[in-house]
C-alpha cells in the first residue's frame, strides 16, 4: 500500500492553490501569476531540483494545471501564463483529459528494478549466484555484481540473499497503476496510456517527483462565483474528518467562500441506498451469480475498459453525486452551477458524462478556497444544514459502507434477505485485486454483492484527502453513528 | 517528584493543518525516547500567524506559551523542547 504522508510536493502544489486563489479574489492574479515562481524560488535561496530556474519553470507547468492546462496543450514554450489565465476565464467547459504527466519533472527512474547495496559482503556461499534463473550475477571485487541485460527481474536473489543486501527499486507510478496504464517513453519519462487509464489518481499519490499533474478547475468555479452565479457546493461523504470542525462549521466556511450553500452528497447517498438495494434483488431474482457496486467511478471505469465479464453485474444505480446533483438542479433551478467536492480524481471523470455536475473540485482545492480567504473552520460558530441525512448514508465514505447502508435498507423492506450472508468487499484496487475481479466476472468467487473501493480504506484514503486515513475514518464511523 | 512537561500547542487553523499541521498531531508517537512523557502536545485555534502574505511559512506551532515556530517541522519542535528542558 501506498502511505499517504506529508511530503515537499504536496506542500508545494497547497502553497501555490492557495496563491493562486487569494490573488484572483483580490484581482491581482493577471498581474503576479507571471511572477509566482520567482517569489517562491528567489534565485539566493537552495533548490529542490538541480537549480532554481529548472524548480521555476516545473512550478510554471504546475500553474499551468491549475489553470486547467496540461502540458499537451504547450504550443509556445514562451507563452505566459496571463495568457493561459486568460483562455482559462472565457472557456466554457474543462479539458478531457485529466491527468498528464509532467516529463520534465518525472525523473524517469530507472527500469532495472534490482539493486546490490554496499550491505553485501560478498560472502562465501553467494546464494545468489547459484539461485539465479539468467547467471545474471557475479561476484566482483568482493560484492555481487547484477548484469541488467540479463536480470529478469525474477526476485530470487533477494529473497535468498542472507544479508538482505539486493533490494527492489520499484518505478512508484507503476506499480501504483491498477491496469498498467503507464509506461516508460523512449527517453524514460512515462506516458499515460488514457485508452486504458482510469484515472484513479494513484500514480500522482504515488510519484516521488509531483510530475503526475491533475487539471483544476479551481479558475472554472472562481469565475463563476465572481461572476454572481448561484454556486451549489455538493460535498462528499467523505468530508467527515477532513478539516477540524464540524459539518455545520464547514457548511459556514463554504457560504463564506461565497457558495450559495453546501449540499450533502450523504443525501444522494440515501438515494442511491434504496435504488441499489431494489436494484440488487432484481438481479437476484434474474438468476444473476453477483450484483456489484457503482458508486466508485475508478472502479465502474476498471469494468469498463479491463473486465467485460463483469460489466452485466455492475449497478446502474446512479451514484450518490448524480442523484444530489439532480436534486441540485431542481431546486435551485437548471442556471444553478452545481460543484462536486470531494477526495477523487475519477469523480472529473464521471462528471464529464453527468451533464447535471458543472465542475469538480478537490478537498485539497477547497481547503486552498479557506485558507486563501483567511477562513478558519474550527473557529465558526456553524449554520443550519439545509436537510437531515440518515447517519448510515455517510457511511459510504468508508469501505464497507455501501453494504451496510444496503443492509440496514434491505431489513426494512425485505425480511428474509440474504445480502447478508454473501457480502464481499475489495478494499483498494491493485494489480492483484483486479485479478480478483476476472474471477468475480467468471463466477468463480463466492458472494452475491461486492462492493469496490478503488482507494483503500474507501473515499476517505482518496488520492486528494488532507486528512489522515485512520482518523478520518473513525470520525465517519461516529457520524454514521450519529 | 515529576518531571517538568513543555507545552507544545499546534496550529489546527485551515491554512496550517492544510500545510502540514494535520501531520504534526500525531508527534508524540514519533518523540525520541528521552523525550517522552515530558512533552503535552494540544491543537489549538487559529495564532493568527497565516493572517499576512507570509503563510507560506505555515504551520505554526506554539511552545511554552511564548515561542511561535514557523515552518514546524517534527525536527524543530524537538530541537525546541530541548532547549526548555536544558538537554
Amino acid at each position: 500500500m501506498i502511505m499517504k504522508v506529508a511530503n515537499n510536493a504536496e506542500r508545494i502544489r497547497r502553497e501555490l492553490l492557495i496563491r493562486i486563489i487569494r490573488n484572483f479574489m483580490r484581482g491581482t492574479l493577471k498581474d503576479v501569476i507571471d511572477r509566482i515562481a520567482v517569489d517562491m524560488r528567489p534565485r539566493k535561496e537552495r533548490p529542490s531540483r538541480c537549480c532554481v530556474y529548472k524548480d521555476r519553470a516545473v512550478l510554471k507547468y504546475r500553474v499551468m494545471a491549475m489553470l486547467g492546462f496540461g502540458i499537451e496543450d504547450e504550443i509556445d514554450e514562451a507563452k505566459a501564463l496571463s495568457k493561459y489565465l486568460k483562455e482559462a476565464t472565457e472557456r466554457q467547459a474543462p479539458d478531457d483529459n485529466i491527468l498528464s504527466v509532467l516529463d520534465v519533472a518525472c525523473s524517469a527512474c530507472v527500469e532495472s528494478q534490482y539493486l546490490v547495496t554496499n550491505a553485501c559482503r560478498g560472502c562465501f556461499a553467494r546464494p545468489c549466484t547459484f539461485n539465479c534463473p539468467r547467471d545474471a550475477i557475479q561476484v566482483v571485487d568482493g560484492q555481487a555484481r547484477i548484469d541488467h541485460s540479463l536480470c529478469i527481474d525474477c526476485g530470487k536473489c533477494t529473497k535468498v540473499c542472507p544479508y538482505h543486501a539486493i533490494i527492489r527499486v520499484p518505478i512508484p507510478c507503476e506499480e501504483a497503476c491498477p491496469v498498467n496504464a503507464i509506461k516508460k517513453r523512449s527517453d524514460g519519462t512515462q506516458v499515460i496510456n488514457f485508452k486504458s487509464c482510469i484515472s484513479c489518481g494513484k500514480c500522482m499519490q504515488a510519484c516521488p517527483f509531483g510530475a503526475i499533474l491533475e487539471r483544476s478547475q479551481i479558475i472554472d468555479v472562481l469565475n463563476a462565483i465572481k461572476k454572481g452565479k448561484k454556486v451549489v457546493a455538493m460535498v462528499a461523504p467523505s468530508i467527515v474528518g477532513q478539516f477540524p470542525g464540524k459539518l455545520a462549521q464547514i457548511a459556514e466556511a463554504v457560504k463564506l467562500v461565497g457558495f450559495e450553500l453546501m449540499e450533502e452528497v450523504a443525501h444522494g447517498a440515501q438515494m442511491t441506498t434504496e435504488h441499489e438495494t431494489k436494484e440488487f434483488f432484481e438481479h437476484m431474482e434474474q438468476g444473476d451469480h453477483i450484483m456489484t457496486s457503482s458508486c466508485c467511478p475508478a472502479y465502474v471505469e476498471t469494468v469498463k475498459k479491463h473486465v467485460p465479464l463483469l460489466q452485466p453485474y455492475v449497478s446502474d444505480t446512479p451514484s450518490p453525486m448524480r442523484f444530489t446533483a439532480r436534486v441540485v438542479k431542481e431546486k435551485y433551478g437548471c442556471d444553478c452551477v452545481s460543484v462536486f467536492i470531494g477526495p477523487c480524481v475519477a469523480k472529473r471523470k464521471e462528471a464529464q458524462r453527468s451533464p447535471k455536475v458543472d465542475y469538480v473540485l478537490t478537498f485539497e482545492e477547497l481547503g486552498s478556497f479557506f485558507a486563501a480567504m483567511n477562513i478558519d473552520v474550527a473557529s465558526l460558530k456553524g449554520i443550519k444544514l439545509p436537510r437531515k441525512v440518515e447517519g448510515y448514508a455517510r457511511g459510504f465514505a468508508s469501505s464497507c459502507g455501501v453494504t451496510s447502508a444496503m443492509l440496514k435498507e434491505s431489513t426494512k423492506t425485505v425480511a428474509d434477505s440474504n445480502l447478508d450472508n454473501d457480502a464481499k468487499f475489495i478494499n483498494g484496487l491493485d494489480q492483484k485485486t483486479v485479478k480478483q475481479l476476472h474471477l468475480y466476472g467468471k463466477g468463480k468467487l463466492p458472494g452475491n454483492f461486492l462492493e469496490v473501493m478503488a482507494c483503500e480504506g474507501g473515499c476517505v484514503g482518496g488520492p486528494c484527502v488532507l486528512g489522515d486515513v485512520k482518523l478520518a475514518t473513525r470520525a465517519v464511523k461516529a457520524s454514521t453513528e450519529e | 517528584m515529576t518531571k517538568k512537561k513543555v507545552k507544545v500547542e499546534i496550529c489546527v487553523g485551515t491554512t496550517c493543518f492544510l500545510l502540514g499541521a494535520s501531520k504534526l498531531q500525531e508527534m508524540e508517537r514519533f518523540l525520541p525516547p528521552d523525550l517522552t512523557g515530558r512533552v503535552e502536545v494540544q491543537g489549538t485555534a487559529c495564532l493568527g500567524c497565516c493572517r499576512n502574505d507570509n503563510f507560506g511559512s505555515a504551520p505554526f506551532v506554539k511552545v511554552d506559551d511564548t515561542d511561535v515556530i514557523a515552518n514546524a517541522t517534527l525536527e524543530k519542535v524537538i530541537n525546541r523542547v530541548r532547549r526548555s528542558l536544558n538537554l
